[in-house]
């Protein structure tokens, strides 16, 4: 269990945390979303103590982080790649990090054997690619079986094989009733592991619940329609609150109208429907419709068009 | 991958001061980095001791035979230089945390922080003061027996003030790496670290020899290479500290800098 309670952190001018409040419950993993600069991983350095918070509080199993008498065994955190002396082996940074929290070698042999860096950990770390930095970094956040487990933005530079690899560990440490706290920026690697979200945006806190409640509120749904009949089916539902685009030939996209109320009138009025579905906002509109005025370095399209053009 | 693998790991969970110095004494020797510059300063140290040794009083400009009246700092006088490697390797201690970002996993593995100084201190004292004195030691027979096969006087450990100074050889080399943790750790930047640590303890004395006279003598004894100085030779140059002033002094500049390095330390975002 994670609480964040009214938190605030300031880097001399600039807020980076805004009066942020979200508790992280046991069970499921819990995405921590947001543009880049929104304040994640100050938040998460905030959390394991590292940086001290400008106003508010953060409890971790009900204690702060300074309370903690063994923090290694209560809370593993991975929060940037690569984050150890290039000249070190990693199995001996995994041990000097066991050995602070009285955790066993053995312990430490187990974890790299479950990264899948048991042929390389005595090698010295300064050679690793991105994605085995990563996996060594899971393996320190795992040393101490510990009941949370807090990973900032763990697939960055993972192989699709390590993401996937990824996805089931967290899966699995949430599954045996671990909390599991994961920062992305990306959408759709959310949606695919998270069951809970928390957005944030400048800071502040944008939404926080389950992943399906937080698709159901955002944005505008419609339904897609396709008939060979597309211009008589317009005309018959277009109504009072009710809008009907035609998206391309033969196909109509329709607001405002339920999917079970347009196939109704369609067949009592004996027109032929090809397809007929209920067209959800995707995560990633959702997203980006909720952190439009939050983010941080705006790229507005039409330079990305220019400079795309010019590359031509 | 298996996550059912997952066990408990057995052992009273608490981190304590004990297991802190475990993890730096751990840290210390993975590194070949470490290996490598206590192997230079040994070299340094009884290469440059040995070096003098054989050449002083040689050539027409020296001095006269026997002219040289404290034949143990002809045989230490290595020490000074070597000192840099020492100090150098103490700055990396504390700075190659932060350059890599490991500082962050180490004060996430230990909130309370302070034992993460003290037992990086303790690590470095212990291991640089044994190694220290063994090649403090090894500089001196070398250098003395060079010297009385050249035929000149030489000195042994029970002649007065002899066995201090090639002790005290070590305390400067240890010092010194000491003066290089705290700064690293108060900086924790490599380049700046080295370079404010280098100008205190090989540039400065050189600098206050240009002022006048009657103020460089008043400052010049307690700068830190020199307060070190006055303990590692047994017969006191003017100006210059006793002994025993010497080392409180040096031992002062140590504790304040580490004391500083702690207050930051505990203060600081990580």
């Amino acid at each position: 269990m994670i609480e964040v309670n009214d938190l605030s952190k300031r880097y001399g001018e600039k807020l980076a945390v805004d009066s942020l409040s979200f508790a992280v419950r046991p069970g499921v993993v819990t995405g921590f979303l947001g543009p880049n600069g929104a304040g994640k991983s100050t938040t998460m350095r905030v959390i394991m103590g590292l940086d001290r918070p400008t106003s508010g509080q953060v409890r971790v199993n009900g204690r702060s982080y300074a309370q903690l008498k063994a923090p290694l065994r209560e809370i593993g955190a991975l929060l940037e790649a690569k984050a150890i002396h290039p000249g070190r082996p990693a199995y001996h940074h995994l041990l000097s990090l066991a050995a602070s929290n009285g955790i066993g070698k053995g312990r430490v042999l187990d974890v790299i054997d479950m990264v899948g860096l048991s042929e390389v950990a005595r090698k010295r770390a300064g050679g690793f690619s991105l994605g085995m930095g990563q996996r060594l970094g899971i393996a320190s956040a795992l040393l101490g079986d510990p009941r949370i487990v807090m990973l900032d933005e763990p697939v960055n530079g993972l192989d699709p094989e390590g993401v996937l690899w990824i996805r089931n560990l967290l899966k699995s440490l949430a599954g045996q009733g671990r909390t599991v706290f994961v920062s992305s920026h990306l959408m759709s690697e959310m949606a695919l592991i998270a069951e809970d979200l928390i957005v944030i945006g400048r800071g502040r806190l944008l939404a926080a619940g389950p992943i399906a409640d937080f698709i159901a509120r955002a944005s505008s749904r419609g339904v897609r329609v396709r008939s060979p009949q597309a211009a008589g089916l317009r005309a018959l539902l277009l109504g009072e609150g009710v809008t009907v685009t035609n998206a391309e030939p033969g196909v109509l996209e329709v607001t405002g109208l339920d999917p079970a109320r347009i196939g109704e009138r369609a067949a009592a009025a004996g027109l032929v429907l090809h397809e007929l579905s209920p067209r959800e906002a995707s995560l990633e509109e959702a997203f980006m419709e909720l952190t439009r005025d939050a983010v941080e370095y705006h790229a507005t399209t039409d330079a990305l068009a220019t400079a795309g053009r010019t590359n031509r | 991958m298996s996550t059912t693998t997952l066990t408990r790991p057995a052992g009273d969970p608490r981190v304590t001061p004990s297991r802190v110095l475990r993890m730096e004494w751990i840290k210390f020797w993975s590194l070949r980095s470490t290996i490598f510059t206590l192997a230079i300063t040994a070299l340094l140290t009884i290469g440059i001791g040995s070096l003098i040794s054989g050449l002083v009083g040689s050539g027409d400009g020296g001095p006269g035979q026997n002219d040289f009246g404290d034949p143990a700092s002809i045989s230490l006088a290595g020490a000074m230089l070597a000192a840099l490697a020492t100090a150098a390797l103490g700055v990396l201690m504390s700075t190659g945390e932060y350059a890599s970002g490991m500082i962050r996993a180490t004060l996430a593995a230990v909130p309370a922080r302070l034992p993460v100084l003290w037992a990086k201190a303790t690590v470095f004292a212990a291991v640089s003061f044994v190694l220290m004195l063994g090649t403090s030691l090894v500089a001196f027979l070398a250098g003395q027996a060079i010297l009385s096969s050249r035929g000149f006087d030489s000195v042994t450990l029970a002649d007065p003030g002899v066995f201090r100074a090639v002790v005290g050889a070590a305390v400067y080399l240890t010092g010194a790496g000491l003066i290089g943790l705290a700064v690293g750790a108060l900086l924790r930047n490599t380049a700046g670290a080295i370079t404010t640590v280098v100008g205190a303890l090989f540039v400065l004395p050189g600098l206050v020899q240009l002022l006048p006279a009657s103020w460089g003598d008043t400052i010049s004894p307690y700068l830190p290479s020199n307060a070190a100085g006055s303990f590692m030779a047994v017969e006191a140059t003017s100006p210059s500290l006793s002994a025993w002033s010497g080392l409180a002094v040096f031992a002062g500049y140590v504790a304040v800098l580490l004391a500083g390095a702690a207050v930051l330390l505990k203060r600081r975002d990580a």
